[in-house]
């Protein structure tokens, strides 16, 4: 049996709790949406984009404990990041989700590898990766993406 | 730890005995015992269910209405002694008057494509309920839009009960069609069907119950009821997936066009002229779901031996406990709190979102249901994304309650 204090991690609670960064961005150069429809979660990303650098990342919504603390975490993450180092990540992060962490994951993903947890949870692999998707959507200059 | 009563109800039904019907329930899920409080989604499956499916496929498997050899006779027969065992379950006056569908959302969208497309106009209203399942709203915006019709919903109101005056006042001369769940999925209310068949047919104008989550709870009436339609899933009374009953007065269906195209619902075919099958077969096109029929009948039997009355008062006395002692936990909230309820507990609490409920749930073996239940006007009535629901059914016992209420303070803990 998994245990649930592998899923439930303190950080992952804290952040759950205490967003960082959870606000909106007028200024935003991008934004998009993301829309799980299974559960409902809904985030909108705001990205400042200078360059090719990520300057500031907010956001706002409504989720469960993972997917509100994975795009907490997200947001201190990415932030001073390229968009190709954003995606690299990402896929790092995915992988760890899913249970297939690169081999340096440890070093890649730093906190964000307190999520180690949801691969034991498959159905809350979509929860962990919403915001992600949705910035990914904004690097891209999409206006919203879901889950399904 | 609490002691539980022992689970055995007042109208002296057995639920130990059903219990062991259930060869599922035997099993365990992350180590713990399974408590399956799902059932509004979909009902377990007692082993007279499943053993009729396997012996239907090892000694009777044929295709229905067509060969002369004996299997088919056979399989014909069966298949056609389930639709009078149907009508029983309803009440319905005459077996024709019974059609196999795929489930409820078959049996709506056959009467919207059939009745609605023949009977909407422009300008036409269909009225319906802010308390609907998706499948009780998206067939009929389809029609609405096809035929530049309007469709409403009767407001309900903070316990979730049908808003009776409001509804009164949204039926006149445009409204062609009513169609209205009997029990809410998400919030467990029972409408007053009967009342609203009367105020509706005060105008003329036909009523559609999706009987989804009332046929498992409930001794259903068509008759009684007045409606003109009514449809109910195989699956959530104790039967297969992807069988379900649509009941229609024949008066109706007479005059309907046919849903499918295909066999069986044919009496001659020419390149011209296609002359259509009498009921019901104008509405089984193709060859049918005769396994899913046979399990269906077998559920129906089964739950027809307990007896709807007794597998009610042991759901509502389940109901009452698990309301009751629910309602103690600092932070929950019950959504949906009508005076005439079946089956459903739907809540929230502070500061645990649904999907964490149902994860850490899961974990100790409790099977429920997170999220919007395909009934997102019913959540924005009440102001919330989503919700946990448990739904019970005639093998839930009071102990399982005490293992749920065990397993949210077990959220509550990791949230603390």
């Amino acid at each position: 049996m998994s245990d649930l204090g592998d899923l439930y991690r303190e950080l992952i609670l804290e952040h759950s709790k205490a967003p960082r960064n959870f606000r909106q961005s007028p200024a935003a150069t991008r934004k998009a949406e993301g829309f799980n429809p299974l559960c409902g979660d809904r985030f909108t990303v705001y990205l400042t984009i200078e360059g090719d650098s990520i300057r500031d990342i907010s956001f706002q919504g409504s989720g469960c404990a993972i997917s509100k603390a994975s795009a907490s975490m997200m947001t201190q993450a990415v932030k001073g990041k390229s968009a190709a180092q954003a995606g690299r990540l990402f896929e790092s992060f995915h992988r760890l989700c899913t249970g297939q962490p690169h081999s340096n994951a440890d070093a890649e993903l730093g906190k964000l590898t307190v999520f180690s947890g949801v691969s034991e949870y498959p159905m809350r692999v979509k929860c962990a990766t919403l915001a992600w998707h949705t910035l990914q959507a904004a690097l891209e200059g999409k206006q919203e993406t879901t889950t399904e | 730890m609490s002691v539980a009563a022992k689970s055995v109800s007042g109208a002296g039904f057995d639920v130990e005995r059903a219990r062991a019907d259930f060869p599922i329930l035997q099993q365990k899920v992350h180590g713990k015992p399974l408590v399956y409080l799902d059932n509004a989604a979909t009902a377990q499956k007692p082993r007279a269910v499943i053993e009729a499916i396997s012996r239907y496929y090892e000694g009777t498997n044929s295709n229905v209405h067509r060969g002369v050899h004996y299997l088919s006779e056979q399989a014909t027969n069966e298949y056609e002694e389930v639709r009078r065992t149907a009508q029983k379950f309803l009440n319905a006056a005459d077996p024709r008057e019974i059609i196999f569908v795929r489930g409820t959302t078959e049996g709506i969208n056959l009467v919207a494509q059939s009745f609605g497309r023949s009977n909407v106009q422009a300008g036409d209203e269909i009225l319906i309920t802010g308390m609907e399942h998706h499948s009780n709203i998206v067939p009929w915006q389809i029609v609405s839009d096809e035929r530049a019709a309007t469709l409403r919903a009767a407001p309900i109101n903070d316990a979730g009960e049908l808003d009776l005056e409001a509804f009164s006042k949204m039926i006149g001369p445009k409204t062609k069609l009513v169609a209205v769940t009997h029990v809410s999925n998400a919030l467990g209310t029972v409408n007053p069907v009967r009342r609203m068949v009367e105020i509706a047919h005060s105008f003329q104008v036909p009523v559609l119950v999706d009987g989804a989550q009332a046929a498992p709870h409930m001794k259903v009436d068509v008759q009684a009821l007045g409606c003109d339609f009514y449809t109910f899933s195989g699956h959530k009374v104790y039967g297969p997936t992807g069988i379900g009953v649509l009941y229609g007065r024949a008066a109706l269906l007479e005059k309907m066009p046919p849903y499918q195209g295909g066999g069986d619902m044919i009496l001659s075919v020419t390149f011209e002229k296609t002359v259509y099958n009498r009921l019901p077969y104008k509405f089984e096109a193709g060859t049918p779901h005769i396994a899913g029929v046979i399990g269906l009948g077998a559920a129906l039997d089964y739950v027809n031996r307990l007896g709807l009355e007794q597998i009610g008062a042991h759901e509502s006395e389940l109901l009452r406990y698990a309301t009751d002692t629910l309602s103690a936990i600092p932070g929950l909230r019950i959504i949906g709190t009508a005076r005439d309820k079946a089956s459903v507990l739907s809540f929230t609490i502070e500061d645990i979102h649904p999907h964490d409920i149902g994860t850490i749930l899961d974990q100790q073996g409790v099977a429920i249901r997170t999220g919007h239940h395909c009934s997102q006007p019913v959540m924005q009535h009440f102001g919330v994304e989503a919700t946990a629901r448990a739904s019970f059914g005639l093998y839930n016992t009071k102990e399982e309650v005490d293992t749920l209420v065990r397993a949210i303070e077990r959220a509550r803990e990791v949230f603390e």
